[in-house]
């Protein structure tokens, strides 16, 4: 079996209005050095079976096919073994 | 001759049954409601997408309802021709099943906004605006998630086929920035696929037929959808 970590970020060139809001946030708090916040989405979930190749290909279609949009997103992941 | 919508039901449709209405109460044609996981369109001869939070708009919105059994039904119904129109949810169903390109971000203000709205109608050579009789329409709209985007390649191909039919504009039908109410894409509040079959719009006709409720604009829509079975 293996842990998927995966990570879903907006493309660079889309604007992300929740980073923005929570960035104004940030310096009303006195945050003054934070700046281009942006907000994405960290997914975890089990793939059952022993072969790594058959595992990263689930999880790429699972990325591309429903945990994210490739018209505005990009996603990276981890794949850890346990056992 | 009465024509047969078929509303279909996601977990979270919550403007299903005010299309159900506006059709079949107010315009007295046929209408049945298609829970999603049946895969039988009930011989309709146009299927809504109602608005609504269809699986509680988690992920992205639409983008787990785009997978519902009836769905497949759907996608097969709209490559045969079969004319489909996606409200509010509904059009960001049709987003994430690439029935219509582009996607939906969140407002620019992050806020849910809920108002009446003015669109000009920028292509009455559609089945859904052939019937509108005026340059603009006053629809209301209810989102967190309208600011539509799509590429630029994509957007030109939007303009050279005359696919956007609405934008968000004045009371004179001048579209501007600041008549834009959630940092939509070129104030694209609807747009056709290349067919002219399916039609995704953000702003809800189906909460304006009613002559009851004081605005009726949303009936044009409908109105048209029917006449193009006649015609």
């Amino acid at each position: 079996m293996f842990k998927a970590t995966v990570i879903i970020k907006r493309r660079p060139t889309i604007v992300d209005p929740q980073g923005k809001a929570v960035e104004q946030g940030a310096k009303l708090l006195g945050f003054n050095n934070v700046s281009q916040t942006r907000i994405g989405k960290y997914i975890e979930f089990f793939v059952n079976g022993n072969d790594v190749h058959s595992a990263k290909q689930e999880v790429e279609e699972y990325c591309h096919k429903l945990l994210a949009n490739p018209i505005m997103e990009d996603y990276e992941y981890t794949l850890d073994e346990v056992k | 001759m009465k024509i047969k919508f078929g509303v279909v039901v996601f977990p979270g449709s919550n403007c299903d049954h005010d299309a159900y209405y506006s059709v079949k109460k107010v315009l007295n044609h046929d209408a049945e409601f298609l829970w999603h996981k049946t895969t039988d369109l009930k011989n309709s001869d146009v299927i809504i997408l109602p608005g609504g939070f269809s699986y509680g708009d988690y992920l992205r919105t639409g983008s787990i309802a785009r997978f519902s059994p009836i769905m497949e039904q759907v996608i097969n119904f709209a490559e045969k021709g079969g004319k489909i129109i996606g409200i509010c949810n509904g059009f960001q169903v049709l987003l994430e099943a690439g029935l219509l390109p582009g996607v939906m971000l969140k407002n620019e203000s992050l806020k849910f906004i809920c108002k009446d709205i003015y669109l000009k109608v920028e292509n009455f050579n559609t089945i859904f605006t052939s019937n509108i009789p005026k340059n603009v329409v006053k629809i209301p709209i209810a989102h967190g998630d309208g600011n539509y985007y799509t590429d630029s390649e994509t957007l030109n191909s939007l303009i050279k086929y005359n696919q956007i039919v609405f934008r968000y504009c004045d009371t004179n039908g001048n579209v501007s920035a600041s008549d834009n109410p959630n940092g939509s894409l070129e104030n694209i509040a609807g747009i056709i696929n290349k067919s002219g079959n399916i039609l995704g719009m953000m702003p809800h006709p189906e909460r304006c037929c009613d002559p009851k409720l004081g605005k009726t604009d949303g009936m044009f829509i409908f109105n048209s959808i029917i006449k193009s079975f006649v015609n």
